[in-house]
């Protein structure tokens, strides 16, 4: 039996390949001088489609464990996984042109971003307090790089500086809160935990570890209190980072935040529901309300994904398989409308430069019919109105918020979803009834086909949700 | 029938949608290609939606032309009418190529224009047709977009505003709403309705209460009850003309037919308990916006004060619960959508003509329009409710049960019927009559023969069934006395269950 057999590191495979071919394609970024940032780009989608269709091919596997238990591959992380890997492509496939135009292309952006890639898959298959930690350093270094690339810009640097101290500092957190649960229960892998807990109950201790842990994980999906770097990173690193930022770290850290709730410290849901609660409720208010003041709109999609995590935390509050499964469903909903609302603010420029006002929507219906729609229905769709896949997202986790009795939760939600609607519908107004500004340039066929993919998805959601569904169910019922 | 007529009824327009969207050509020749499209899907649409007469057995309770499809797991896509919920979605087909001829010279945007009309068309069907919860609030819900689209982008000075307090005013009514379907999946297992409604078991009192008055909030914002109506005289008078049509004819009555679907059958013991509430608020607003509709100078705005009045009438004979209040409500809802229906498209007519909505701007038109005049008159009568219009026949049935039932309320609605004289009477004096003064209105041409095919199916209705209100009050005597049984069962139990719902 060879080493490699030993610590059961085939169930790993996918991450130790995007590991390998995020150094070749390093390697042959330095060394192959022939090839261009764009060779690099499309290696890293390849690549990271490859590892997706392999993770997709070893789904019928079942629950497997690796390294002793560190390392779980379940069928919940093989969901999340292909929708985070899917979400890092899709980006990095949008990102092309646009740093190719404003001349931040590199060979590294496609390198780091696999790398935070392989990060996110080992923290959605943690098993233990150290593979969780290392996992979400290992993401969430290359992303402080990454939102300083355009190291010029006065913006983007300070995006980046701001997005490391408070993301280091809510690392800190979090490893106190892990090193308290370890010496509370005295294990650091889940399952040991669950089982010290079991005997002993939440001990103040315990408690006290659990909400530092929470603290670190809410700074990773940007919920309020912890949602502060949000706005500024978004506005200021470039848009395709931007993108990417919204989409594929949301996925793995709520992932790793439900593993986490639901695993170890099922036992005692009643001590994190109440914390988990507030932060879902402050999430889907703040989010809501300070989106109506922004005019940047980068800064406002940044506002609508705190909201949105706090929807998404909605069905963890309630801590059972429903909850999951419609947590599973709003991540899938939000992966798909996020992408797509990037794609139309990327192809949001005018005589060759980027904007990034919400005014310069206005009357965007009159020049680009298409696009207008586009994005017209993904608003739709964020506001959670029927029949666009977005309502669907909400109607899963109020479903499972409902049968677990937090009714408060619920109709504060819903209050929220309205409020959160205003803004929404503002983009609306800009572009189907104000006057015409200037035209785009016109949209990049990469952006375009994003763009009409994430509308086909949002319209057709209510067709196709069933085998959606039932994914998502499956999905969750292996994390219980 | 061995096809599937409601959902081929509900989404032929989504057919239309589709030939305008695959139309190419200049915009001149894509707009007279889209109107026609439109009419044409419209009219198939009500053509074919007529089949339901012959396959409708107006003698059975229950749903009929059932369909069921597995769809989401929690709910299935399950279709069917009974004889309440069939007259809505005839007079739905109906009114659409109405609408769709009444908008012919929109000018702006007018593949869009049709496309959204066509969409809304699909959803407003099958809101009526729904027999799932949860497919029932996806059409109700989904009916925003397209209407706040109309409102926004064709409508009048104030279009933005009036469009943004519609959408945000509907929908905060309609998610409390949503909680109850969830709810209510928890309780009973399913969203089916029709099993809803017949379960021997039916929702614990105490649980009746919420969910009664979180399908209030969203039915009394749709249909609208005072308070909360004061989205609506916004809405018509910013919406274009055949938008104000669809939304006083159809939109409106999505409300009452709420209250007839879930509220009442669902809730029972809810709904006796809150008949007083219901009462008071149907008052308030039948005298209430009668007086508010006395001091307008917007011909819309006034219609839209009298549609809420008439909408009192609406809700307060559903809770009189008599047999006689039942029927002349859902009669009421049915003759108010051709009355004011037909008093936007008069107004749209003049409003064509002089681009003005102020009632001082007019004065002697029939010197100048005889036919205009006349038709107005006739449905200026049917809102009043004169006798011989299908507007007394609802007004009065209404009256009767709520009379039965509480001879103060009748009496206070009825002081309501002479104020609608007050209001309307005087608009078209104003409008209408006396020596033709100014000199904008001399050169006026009376109604084409397009604006008269609009208006003469409903004319010719109006008074049809205000002689013979018959065929109509026959299509749901049946589903109405079901009704009728499961309240008194509640009833009988009152004394009892009042005392829960109070804890």
């Amino acid at each position: 039996m060879s080493i490699f057999q030993q610590l059961g590191a085939a169930a790993a495979l996918p991450e130790i390949l995007l590991a390998i071919m995020a150094m070749v394609l390093l390697l042959e970024g330095v060394f192959v001088t022939a090839h261009t940032p764009n060779t690099i780009r499309w290696g890293a989608i390849a690549s990271m489609v490859a590892v997706a269709g392999l993770v997709i091919w070893k789904s019928g596997s079942g629950s497997v464990e690796a390294f002793g238990g560190a390392f779980v591959a379940d069928g919940f992380a093989r969901l999340m996984k292909v929708l985070a890997l899917l979400g890092g492509a899709v980006t990095l496939a949008m990102s092309g042109k646009y740093l190719a135009r404003t001349r931040m292309d590199s060979e590294e952006y496609p390198v780091l971003i696999m790398l935070a890639s392989v990060g996110m898959m080992v923290m959605i298959s943690a098993g233990d307090l150290i593979s969780l930690y290392v996992g979400l350093e290992l993401q969430s270094l290359p992303l402080y790089v990454i939102a300083a690339i355009n190291r010029d810009n006065a913006k983007s640097s300070e995006a980046g500086l701001k997005y490391f101290v408070l993301g280091a500092l809510s690392s800190g957190m979090l490893l106190y809160g892990a090193s308290l649960v370890y010496g509370f229960t005295g294990h650091t892998d889940f399952a040991g935990i669950s089982a010290a807990l079991a005997k002993t109950g939440a001990t103040p201790g315990v408690v006290f570890g659990l909400v530092f842990i929470i603290t670190g994980l809410a700074f990773k999906v940007s919920a309020v209190p912890f949602h502060m770097w949000t706005p500024d990173v978004y506005e200021g690193a470039p848009t395709p980072v931007t993108a990417f930022f919204a989409a594929a770290p949301k996925i793995a850290a709520i992932a790793l935040f439900a593993r986490v709730m639901v695993g170890p410290f099922a036992g005692v849901t009643h001590s994190w529901q109440q914390v988990v609660i507030f932060i879902s409720i402050a999430s889907m208010a703040f989010g809501a309300v300070a989106a109506i003041g922004q005019s940047n709109i980068k800064r406002l999609m940044a506002y609508s994904s705190i909201a949105n995590m706090g929807f998404a935390l909605v069905g963890l509050a309630a801590g059972t398989v429903e909850g999951v499964e419609g947590l599973i469903v709003y991540m899938l909903i939000y992966l798909a409308t996020t992408l797509g609302t990037f794609a139309c603010i990327m192809a949001m420029r005018r005589k060759g430069i980027y904007v990034e006002q919400i005014s310069d929507l206005a009357g965007l219906s009159r020049n680009d019919k298409g696009l207008a729609f586009v994005l017209a229905m993904l608003m739709f769709s964020m506001a959670g109105i029927p029949p666009l896949a977005g309502f669907f997202g909400k109607l899963f986790v109020f479903l499972a918020a409902v049968k677990a009795g937090l009714y408060v939760l619920a109709v504060l939600g819903v209050v929220a979803s309205v409020i959160g609607a205003y803004y929404y519908l503002r983009i609306v107004k800009l572009i189907y009834f104000d006057e015409a500004a200037e035209k785009f340039d016109g949209a990049d066929m990469e952006l375009a086909i994003v763009a009409y993919a994430s509308l086909a998805f949002v319209l057709g959601f209510i067709v196709f949700a069933q085998p959606l569904v039932n994914l998502a169910s499956a999905a969750a019922k292996s994390l219980f | 029938m061995n096809w599937p007529l409601l959902s081929v009824i509900t989404f032929l327009p989504l057919v239309g949608v589709a030939a305008i969207l695959l139309a190419r050509g200049d915009d001149e020749a894509a707009a007279r290609y889209a109107r026609w499209a439109a009419l044409w899907a419209t009219t198939g649409t009500f053509l074919i939606s007529l089949l339901i007469l012959p396959n409708f057995n107006a003698q059975t309770a229950g749903f009929q032309l059932v369909e069921n499809h597995a769809w989401l797991g929690l709910a299935n896509y399950r279709m069917g009418i009974d004889g309440i919920s069939m007259p809505f979605v005839l007079l739905t087909t109906f009114l659409m190529p109405i609408c769709i001829g009444a908008s012919w010279f929109v000018k702006i945007r007018v593949r869009e224009y049709m496309i959204a009309f066509l969409a809304l068309e699909t959803l407003m069907i099958g809101v009526f047709c729904a027999l799932d919860l949860v497919l029932f609030y996806v059409f109700f819900e989904a009916g925003l977009i397209p209407m706040f689209l109309i409102i926004g982008v064709w409508g009048g000075a104030r279009r933005v505003y009036a469009s943004f307090k519609f959408f945000l005013y509907t929908l905060l009514g309609s998610v409390l709403m949503l909680i109850a379907i969830i709810a209510m999946y928890w309780q009973a297992g399913t969203t089916d309705i029709a099993v809803l409604l017949t379960r021997a078991d039916g929702f614990p009192a105490a649980m009746q209460t919420w969910l009664w008055l979180a399908f209030f909030a969203s039915f009394a914002v749709k249909m609208p009850m005072w308070p909360v109506h004061t989205w609506l005289p916004d809405a018509h008078v910013e919406a274009p003309t055949a938008g104000s049509v669809v939304l006083a004819a159809i939109l409106l009555k999505m409300g009452g037919y709420g209250f007839l679907r879930f509220s009442l059958p669902m809730f029972p013991d809810a709904s006796l308990y809150f008949q007083p509430l219901i009462y008071t608020l149907s008052i308030v607003a039948i005298i209430y916006t009668s007086l508010v509709a006395l001091v307008q100078e917007d011909m819309k705005k006034l219609i839209a004060y009298s549609s809420v009045a008439h909408m009192g009438f609406v809700t307060m004979g559903i809770f009189s619960f008599t047999r006689q209040g039942i029927d002349g409500a859902i009669f009421q809802m049915i003759s108010h959508g051709f009355v004011s229906g037909a008093l936007f498209l008069c107004v749209g007519v003049a409003y064509d003509r002089m681009h003005t909505r102020e009632i001082a701007a007019y004065g002697g038109l029939v010197n100048r329009m005889p036919l205009y005049a006349f038709v107005f008159l006739l449905f200026t009568m049917a809102n009043i409710g004169l006798p011989g219009t299908s507007g007394f026949v609802g007004e009065f049935m209404t009256l009767l049960g709520a009379f039965k039932n509480n001879t103060w309320v009748a009496f206070f609605a009825t002081s309501g019927m002479i104020l609608s004289a007050v209001y309307a009477l005087p608009l078209y004096r104003k409008v209408a009559l006396g020596a033709l003064v100014k000199d904008s209105l001399k050169h006026l041409p009376d109604i084409t023969p397009r604006e008269l095919a609009t208006l003469a199916p409903l004319a010719a209705l109006a008074i049809f069934f205000g002689f013979y209100p018959s065929p109509i009050l026959n299509l749901f005597g049946v589903p109405v006395e079901g009704l009728l049984k499961t309240l008194h069962i509640a009833a009988a139990n009152a004394g009892d269950i009042l005392s829960i719902a109070m804890r």
